[in-house]
């Protein structure tokens, strides 16, 4: 029998196990709608702004590693999504797009919400397709999800013009896909990881230091395995969190511009790097001239080569999957006699728990403001750990990284790459459709949380119990602390004047809100709102607005050059 | 130092403007680069100049080999290879040009394929380096138009880029 263009599509998307397709409808994915309208095998979430559709998406990805489904319409549809692919691609997150295009004779004549998908979309995709033959559409979308979701994944766009959902062919879609054009690396070699193992075992002060690939390898395991099994220190990327347990005795905190004091140090003072799926960015090294300055070793595992020797030249590179690599080294230090050497390895301990003693996430606990922090403290402590957590992009999120302690991988959803603002809300939808019994918290800042604010709508369509952990200090705060530290205190724009009342708005919503302005408040409202399981709480932090995010290491700058508190360096303690 | 990259991609469209903007989107320079599709067509292939640190290079190599469509990437520098470029030449052939232009096409074994009262066409093969020095020979005030192809690499004797 043959089926429509639209239908073959719907079928794909079962065939891929799809449970979930956010959306938005339009002109030319019209028939798309009429066909999902009449299947009941995925359910497909209307999200108020596209943005948002592709964002959930990313997170529904990010928080189970199923590939994300976005549908979105032509021209403007297509170009609202921009920006929740390009958030997706920076953090390599597996997602399909699937846009409506006019139709093929249309093409190039600047038709009625026409946008050239493919070529607007080329810098900021894994790969994309325009499908301009019906007959080609089953084995396109077969191609996209193999493309998402293997060697580094990313997300791929498929543009779908408007007849092509019209057309009918005979549908099957294959089992396999066969590319020579597209072959990742997936083991490891063998010679390069007895290297690796060989220096790893000889090092003095060694550091394992490990990325988003390993929470998107699902390798956490096996990092644990490995870390356990040498006794070394360990520490993560913002992108990492939770893919080695913070409350472990062995986990130095995030490292990076705003890392620990110990993740830091012992970063920039070892001799041996053992760097997994992470990729030695702006954020995470500082200045790479500065982090050169040290003589080490530095040990690459990569499934993507193009990581590897890109900002920090690599001495043993490993091309691979991380879960296979870390497999195979476990195997070779079960077989090798060698061990770690016991003295260096105190030593290093020693220094190390010296930078503890300095206790660099202490706050000021006795100020009649709330803290930021200890909103951040509490909600780890009410949540017991276990809830998921998505964050916008500013202080809120610095905080979120550095005082929610993440024990497990796919808990901590945030925008790390791109760096984009909005995500919070939307993130959360997605989690929490992917969780619908767990705990969702989204930490937010009055400037990010306005950006996707009409999102609230869905949340109250769709059921959502998400609870908005609002950190309101009125400030663009990331913005501010910038402008205060570099440029002279001049605050331009950064104050966020005429902000709605966010309870009445939440309620207007649908939703529970609250107003919390008093310490001693934060953690009796916490507990109120987390025991409304079937409600959506938005809850508005009233917080100190000069509080600051340290440590930090100011751009340019090293890693042991870092600021503690306020306008105290590593050189004055 | 100068590169010459060849690569080999699905001749698919769209397939040239992912390596160009590549490129441009990555700030690597890129001094000349020609595509056609090969003995087989679903294949094309493409000599791309370029320029950069061993670093640089490096990179560049390992991100042509990471788009989807790129089947196979060489760096023909990594050997020894056969560099050719084809121009094409309008100049002067009115009084001592019309011998002047001869002598000099002679000796750079080019051919006057076009002759006009007042010009010839000269076709010059080479390496981009013998190209330029013809136009240095020559009198600069003879030209009057340039055309040329960007450089093709092939591999040396059992060098070979093939699937």
């Amino acid at each position: 029998m043959e089926l429509s263009g639209a239908e073959i599509i719907t079928r794909c998307l079962q065939e891929e196990k799809i449970k979930f397709v956010f959306g938005y409808p339009g002109g030319a994915v019209l028939d798309i709608y009429d066909a999902i309208f009449k299947q009941d095998y995925f359910k497909h979430i209307l999200v108020r702004h596209e943005q948002a559709a592709v964002h959930a998406a990313d997170a529904y990805s990010r928080s189970t590693g199923l590939v994300g489904v976005a549908l979105v319409t032509s021209g403007p549809g297509a170009t609202n999504a921009i920006t929740g692919i390009a958030t997706a691609y920076m953090d390599s997150i597996p997602m399909v797009v699937i846009s409506g295009q006019v139709s093929t004779p249309g093409i190039g004549m600047d038709a009625f919400q026409e946008v050239d998908m493919v070529g607007i979309t080329r810098p900021c995709v894994k790969h994309n397709f325009l499908v301009k033959d019906v007959n080609e559409l089953a084995s396109t979308i077969k191609k996209a999800f193999y493309i998402a979701a293997s060697g580094r994944p990313g997300p791929v766009v498929i543009d779908i013009p408007k007849d092509i959902t019209q057309f009918k062919a005979k549908f099957s879609y294959p089992k396999t896909v066969a590319m020579r054009s597209y072959n990742p690396v997936l083991k490891g070699h063998s010679g390069q990881i007895k290297k690796a193992i060989k220096l790893l075992l000889e090092a003095k002060r060694p550091m394992i230091y490990t990325g988003g690939g390993v929470v998107l390898g699902d390798a956490s395991a096996l990092l644990v395995k490995l870390v356990k099994k040498l006794g070394y220190p360990v520490t993560n990327t913002l992108m990492g969190l939770g893919g080695y347990p913070a409350t472990d005795e062995q986990f130095l905190g995030m490292l990076g511009m705003h890392g620990t004091l110990e993740a830091n140090m012992a970063m920039q003072q070892s001799d041996v790097i053992l760097a997994v799926g992470a990729r030695f960015d702006d954020r995470v090294v500082g200045n790479p001239a500065h982090f050169l300055n040290q003589p080490r070793t530095i040990i690459h595992i990569d499934v993507d080569p193009s990581s590897i020797s890109k900002r920090v030249k690599v001495d043993v590179p490993i091309v691979g999957d991380v879960k296979n690599v870390l497999t195979d080294m476990l195997a070779l230090l079960d077989e090798s006699d060698k061990t770690p050497s016991e003295s260096a390895l105190k030593a290093w301990w020693q220094l190390i728990n010296g930078w503890r003693k300095e206790k660099c996430l202490e706050f000021d606990r006795s100020s009649d403001i709330i803290k930021p922090q200890d909103v951040i403290e509490k909600l780890w402590q009410v949540t017991k750990g276990e809830a998921f957590v998505t964050s916008d992009v500013g202080q809120h999120q610095m905080w979120a990284a550095q005082y929610y302690k993440f024990d497990k991988p796919r808990r901590w959803i945030n925008s790390g790459g791109l760096g984009t603002m909005g995500v919070g809300l939307p993130y959360a939808m997605g989690v929490q459709l992917a969780h619908p019994e767990a705990q969702v918290a989204c930490i937010t800042g009055e400037g990010s949380i306005q950006m996707n604010i009409q999102e609230l709508s869905t949340c109250n369509q769709f059921h959502l119990p998400i609870k908005v952990i609002l950190l309101n200090n009125r400030y663009l705060g990331m913005v501010r602390q910038w402008q205060q530290f570099f440029y002279e205190n001049r605050y331009s724009e950064s104050y966020m004047d005429s902000l709605p009342d966010f309870v009445k708005l939440a309620e207007s919503y649908g939703h529970v809100g609250m107003k919390i302005e008093n310490p001693a408040d934060i953690e009796g409202a916490l507990k109120e709102a987390f025991a409304l399981k079937d409600r959506f709480v938005f809850m508005n932090f009233i917080t100190d607005q000069k509080e600051n995010v340290f440590p930090m290491v100011p751009n340019g700058k090293g890693l042991s050059e870092l600021i503690l508190a306020e306008r105290i360096t590593v050189e004055d303690l | 130092m100068k590169h010459l990259i060849s690569l080999l991609m699905e001749n698919e469209a769209g397939a040239l403007s992912r390596v160009a903007g590549l490129f441009s989107a990555r700030g690597y320079n890129i001094e000349s680069l020609t595509v056609a599709p090969t003995e087989d067509p679903t294949l094309s292939r493409m000599t791309i100049v370029t320029s950069g640190s061993e670093e640089v290079i490096e990179q560049i190599i390992k991100q042509l080999n990471k788009l989807v469509d790129v089947v196979k990437v060489l760096d023909l520098n990594d050997g020894r290879f056969i560099e050719r470029e084809l121009m094409l030449v309008k100049v002067k052939a009115t009084g001592v040009f019309r011998d002047e232009m001869q002598r000099m096409c002679e000796i750079f074994r080019g051919r006057i394929i076009d002759v006009a009262d007042n010009s010839y066409i000269i076709e010059l093969t080479g390496s981009g380096s013998k190209l330029d020095a013809f136009l240095d020979a020559i009198d600069k005030t003879a030209i009057l138009e340039t055309v040329r192809t960007g450089a093709s690499g092939i591999g040396r004797g059992e060098r070979i880029l093939k699937l």
